[in-house]
Formats: structure tokens, C-alpha cells, sequence
């Protein structure tokens, strides 16, 4: 069995962040990533960050994707690519998946950094070819400059949906609308501006009643939904489309986590089922931390900060204490207190809550 | 269909490679996955439902979902989504068997 | 209404506008109507003239007696939220952030749309095209000085 000192799961935001601070505290670094690059899904965002500096703000999430990179490199962290971590057992023992093999790796401590998937929404016919989770256009347009169809209709107003459907017009794809089930615009309404000054109608109280098409999309039937959730009869329209992206929210990669039996909560607020974890985000598994958004859904600003604690700590506990590391942990533990500050952490503040973090 | 110009990125030019789908000759291109260069030759369905076999397209791109999952080079069960495409690579349509115990 | 249609009412537009006589100098206006945590804008002028604090999910507060228009704040806003405005001759002057393709040209004419994306009854003169390092395009263009309130964006050439 191959035996590393600290391994990271994940090479997105929360686990490259995690990587630079445990490598800078001393650590020696394996990263485990089922994709064949790094970056996680910041490699196709193409958009300027929000935040402040600390967080990379004003840089596109592409960028900040190199900036993190190229830190692994410098620390000389040591990278398996297209190596899916399939199991956690006792004593930190991972099964990892590479080349059609299965390996064992033994870790004096483990960072789960596995990030989300996108959530399904249940419709008529929702499995039709042509409808995709937002996300997957935005890597087939971003990363491949594959274009999904000509003609999109977009559901759900987070941030994710109102970024992607910018994405889409930026890529030459007509957006045809935008249906929100909420009563108002879930995401900034920044984003929200910019889509509707391009005449993209953003349609609240709506939502997808059934898909049509004989193998692939051709068109959908939307509907409209009272102050209960309950759909309007009559109130059906049909909109003719080739794509439907569906942007409904994340849930968190939890597998490895509930595999491996940790205290786990679900928590609506938080996207599903979460860790319970210490404040130095240990999970109730002895040296086995989880940051990023498989411990509650949010921004990759904060998933990037939760990573660098997560590295602080998980080096702290075995020796290796960061040269700076008082400094560090309180001002990365204030980055976040104002990250989730305001309306917007509204949500993420009561899901914390509830697996017994206080931000308030 | 490519993006042809875009106001952030650049796609640079990259090579062309064969590879056959079904039998069928495609192009994509170095760096593409197979699930992209599929979609971008018109390809929808990639897989069926195991029960009432419904076409099954291409949905979250990041190796979740197993709706893209197919036979590359004699290998079934690949995540087409994740896996890079080769030069001369033979895709197919998952053919493994599926058991299913009621 | 905004929280339900993306696009800001002309009261609320009005609210982020200085005085008229004010704007005979170029001077940024900021669209930031609901608290997000974000303040580059602040960080990025180069005369102090944006505050936001330590708390960054304040709303931005512009002193416009600082503000010379330069629209370095306009590049860097992650939401696309700011542009500069002007009055001079009658007409109004607009430097708005620009991330679509095909970009216009110097002297072109081109729709213009306000912030729901309907097309104004008058077109825009393009005055300027400023291209930067990080691929948000500062277009400045003129229409006339009734549109002050509702330009948003240029539209398609004419």
C-alpha cells in the first residue's frame, strides 16, 4: 500500500487552496483529481470574480484557475489526474481509480475536497436529449467551444443560471427566456441586469411542465405557479428550443463521506446532506477535514478560503504549524465571517448554524 | 458547431483527429472529450435507460451523472465526459449487459 | 420590481444619478441595488471617491465631487454595474463596460436599448472603442440628452 502524509481529494478551488497552505506549513501533498486537468470548475468561468482582493475579486475564475495551478507546482504537490477516489475506509485508507486499475492509498490525514453536483428538476419527459445541467454547457462551450444548440431556454435564476445564460449569448447561442419558480430573481441582480438590458425575458413564478420531442428536444411547455407552488391551468405556454439548461442548485459530493461514516446532517439550507465538523473542520472521522462545497453550497471565494483552513489545520494537527500561521487563521476565519455576511449569506448562515457554526 | 469567435476566450486552432462512432467516421479535435466532439458532430443520444430504454443525452459533463457513458476501444462503462479523445478511437454505444435483480 | 425583472426602474436609475448640472463632467454611475459582497470598485479608483468599508456587502456611496469620470471602476466591476455619464451639447455621453462580440467601430451607429432591452426610438453615435488587456471593452458612445435615464447598452449597428 502506498503511504502519502496529507492527501487532498478534489483539485477544484477548496482543494487547491487546501494543498498551497498544508505544502507551505511543510506538509508533503498528494492530490487525487477524476478529471484530466485541474481547477475544478473554476476553469470555465469566464467572468470576473466578486469578493475582495484576498479572494482574487475583478480576476476571471479562468485566471484564478492558473494562479492555483501554478501555486501546486511551486510547492511541488504531488498531482494524480484522472484518478477517482472510490472508497474511504478506517485507518484514512483510500481506493483510488486510475487507468483501469484500483489502488490503496494510506494518509496520516485527508482533506475531502469534492466539491457539488448540479440538482435535477422532475418533469414530463425531463430525460430528453438536449437538456443539460447549466454547468455541462458552460464546460462544453468554455472549455471545448462546443455549442449546445441555437436556441436555449435557461431554468432557475441563481447564479449559475443568470451567469450561464450570459455565457451563452457571450458564445453566440440565443437565450430564449428565463423561468424562475420563485417569485423573484434568485441570484445578483447584477447578473440579472445584464441579461435583461440584451432583451432576455426573465419570467418569474414559472416553471418547465413538460419537454417535447421525438429523441431530442424540440420544444417545452412552460407553466405558471401560484403564491403555493401550485400550477396555474391554463396558464401553459410553448416555447420551441433545441437546449434546456437546468440551473436548480448543487448538492454536495457527500459519498466518500457518508462511506466512510461520518456524522452527517442534511441541511436545506446548505444544498443536502453536510458534514458535522469541528471548528478546525475535522469531520467526526479522526484526521479526515472537509472544506469547499461539499460541506455546504456557496461561492468558490469561500470555498478557496475554507480550503486554506482546512490546510492550516490539518497541518496543525500533525505537527506541522504554518510560519504563519496565527496571523492566518484569523484573518482567514474574518474573510469569511464578511464573505457571509450580508442578505446574500443569509442562507449559508442558517445552514451553518444548524451543524453548529455561528456567523453572526 | 464551434464557437467561432468569442469575446473572452481564445480557441486556439488545434489539430484534427479521426476517431468512429457507431462505425461511423467523425473529426474532433485534440483536447476535446469525446463527449464534446460528439455533440459538436451531432451526436444527442449517448445512452439508453436500462428499463425502458429511453435515449439518454449528454447532462452534467463532469463525471456524475453516467448518462454519457459508453464503450471506448472495447472498454465499456467509459465517462465519455471525462475521457480525452484519441486519434483512431473506437466509440460505440454501451453494449455491457445490464442484470437486474427485482 | 427589479427583484423580479432584472431591470431597474426609472426611479431607481434617477437615485444613482447626480444632478444634471453636475454631469457637465463625466461622472460614474453605479448600479449596485442589493447587497452583494463585492468591492472592487472601491479598491480600484484611484481617488478614493467610492466607499464601501470593511464590511464589503455595503452598497457602494460615490462622492461625486471626487469622481472625475475616468471609468477605471467601470472596467473592474465584476457585474458589469457602472457606467460613466456625461451631458455636453445637448447630448448624452455614455462609457459603458462592453463584453459581446462584434464590437463597433469608431463613427458607427448603432441601436440602443435601455434596461429591459427594448430598443430606444433613437440611435447611438459611437465615439470611442477602448480595448483592454482584460477583455471588458470600454465603448463610449452619444445620444441624445432625453435618453439620459434610460440608455443601458448599445444594441446591433444600424
Amino acid at each position: 500500500m502506498i503511504e502519502k502524509e496529507l492527501v487532498i481529494i478534489g483539485g477544484g478551488p477548496a482543494g487547491l487552496s487546501a494543498a498551497k497552505v498544508a505544502s507551505e506549513a511543510g506538509m508533503k501533498v498528494a492530490l487525487f483529481e477524476r478529471s484530466f486537468s485541474l481547477g475544478g470548475q473554476l476553469i470555465k468561468q469566464t467572468h470576473k470574480f466578486f469578493g475582495s482582493e484576498s479572494q482574487y475579486a475583478r480576476v476571471r475564475g479562468i485566471e484564478i484557475a492558473d494562479i492555483l495551478i501554478n501555486e501546486t507546482r511551486k510547492h511541488d504537490v504531488e498531482i494524480f489526474l484522472n484518478a477517482t477516489v472510490v472508497g474511504l475506509y478506517k485507518d484514512n485508507i483510500i481506493t483510488v481509480y486510475q487507468d483501469e486499475k484500483y489502488f490503496k492509498v494510506k494518509a496520516k490525514a485527508i482533506i475531502i475536497a469534492t466539491g457539488a453536483s448540479e440538482k435535477f428538476l422532475a418533469f414530463e419527459n425531463n430525460d430528453l436529449p438536449g437538456i443539460y445541467g447549466a454547468g455541462a454547457v458552460q464546460t462544453l462551450m468554455n472549455i471545448h467551444g462546443v455549442l449546445p444548440g441555437k436556441e436555449v431556454v435557461m431554468v432557475g435564476s441563481g447564479n449559475i443560471g443568470l451567469i450561464v445564460s450570459y455565457q451563452l449569448i457571450q458564445a453566440g447561442v440565443k437565450v430564449k427566456a428565463l423561468v424562475e419558480a420563485a417569485g423573484h430573481i434568485g441570484g445578483y441582480l447584477v447578473h440579472a441586469s445584464k441579461l435583461r438590458r440584451l432583451g432576455v425575458d426573465i419570467i418569474t413564478n414559472t416553471t418547465v411542465k413538460r419537454a417535447v420531442g421525438n429523441g431530442k428536444l424540440e420544444r417545452i411547455v412552460t407553466v405558471k405557479l401560484d403564491d403555493k407552488w401550485q400550477e396555474i391551468e391554463g396558464s401553459e405556454e410553448v416555447i420551441e428550443c433545441d437546449a434546456l439548461c437546468i440551473s436548480v442548485g448543487l448538492s454536495p459530493l457527500h459519498q466518500l463521506l457518508s462511506m466512510g461514516n461520518a456524522n452527517m446532517l442534511y441541511v436545506n439550507e446548505l444544498g443536502g446532506l453536510v458534514p458535522i465538523k469541528t471548528c478546525d473542520y475535522e469531520t467526526s472521522i479522526p484526521h479526515v477535514y472537509a472544506c469547499g462545497d461539499v460541506t455546504g453550497i456557496e461561492e468558490a471565494s469561500s470555498a478557496m478560503v475554507e480550503g486554506k483552513i482546512a490546510g492550516l489545520m490539518a497541518a496543525k494537527h500533525l505537527g506541522f504549524i504554518h510560519p504563519n500561521y496565527d496571523s492566518l487563521e484569523a484573518e482567514l476565519n474574518q474573510q469569511l465571517c464578511v464573505l457571509r455576511q450580508g442578505p446574500c449569506g443569509e442562507k449559508i448562515r442558517c445552514g451553518l448554524k444548524k451543524v453548529g457554526e455561528i456567523y453572526d | 458547431m464551434r464557437v467561432d469567435e468569442h469575446p473572452i476566450l481564445d480557441f486556439k486552432h488545434k489539430e484534427k483527429i479521426a476517431f468512429s462512432y457507431n462505425g461511423k467516421k467523425m473529426f474532433g479535435y485534440v483536447g476535446d472529450t469525446i463527449a464534446a466532439a460528439l455533440v459538436d458532430n451531432g451526436v444527442m443520444q449517448f445512452s439508453k435507460s436500462v428499463i425502458h430504454e429511453r435515449p439518454r443525452g449528454f447532462y452534467c459533463a463532469i463525471g456524475n451523472c453516467g448518462s454519457c457513458n459508453m464503450t471506448v476501444n472495447g472498454i465499456e462503462n467509459v465517462k465519455t465526459c471525462l475521457t480525452l479523445l484519441e486519434e483512431n478511437m473506437i466509440v460505440e454505444s454501451d453494449k455491457a449487459e445490464v442484470i437486474i435483480n427485482d | 420590481m427589479i427583484e423580479k425583472t432584472g431591470a431597474a426602474t426609472i426611479e431607481l436609475v434617477k437615485s444613482k444619478f447626480p444632478d444634471k448640472h453636475v454631469l457637465v463632467r463625466p461622472k460614474a454611475i453605479i448600479e449596485c441595488y442589493k447587497e452583494i459582497p463585492c468591492n472592487p470598485c472601491e479598491t480600484s479608483c484611484p481617488f478614493d471617491a467610492i466607499y464601501i468599508g470593511s464590511d464589503i456587502n455595503q452598497i457602494p456611496r460615490i462622492d461625486f465631487n471626487k469622481c472625475t469620470g475616468c471609468g477605471i471602476c467601470a472596467q473592474a466591476c465584476p457585474g458589469l454595474a457602472i457606467m460613466v455619464a456625461m451631458i455636453k451639447d445637448g447630448k448624452a455621453y455614455f462609457k459603458i463596460p462592453y463584453e459581446l462580440l462584434p464590437l463597433p467601430i469608431v463613427g458607427e451607429r448603432w441601436s440602443a436599448a435601455n434596461r429591459y432591452g427594448d430598443v430606444l426610438d433613437k440611435p447611438c453615435l459611437i465615439e470611442n472603442v477602448k480595448k483592454t488587456k482584460d477583455r471588458t471593452t470600454i465603448v463610449t458612445v452619444s445620444i441624445e440628452q432625453p435618453y439620459l435615464y434610460e440608455f443601458a447598452t448599445i444594441g446591433s449597428k444600424l
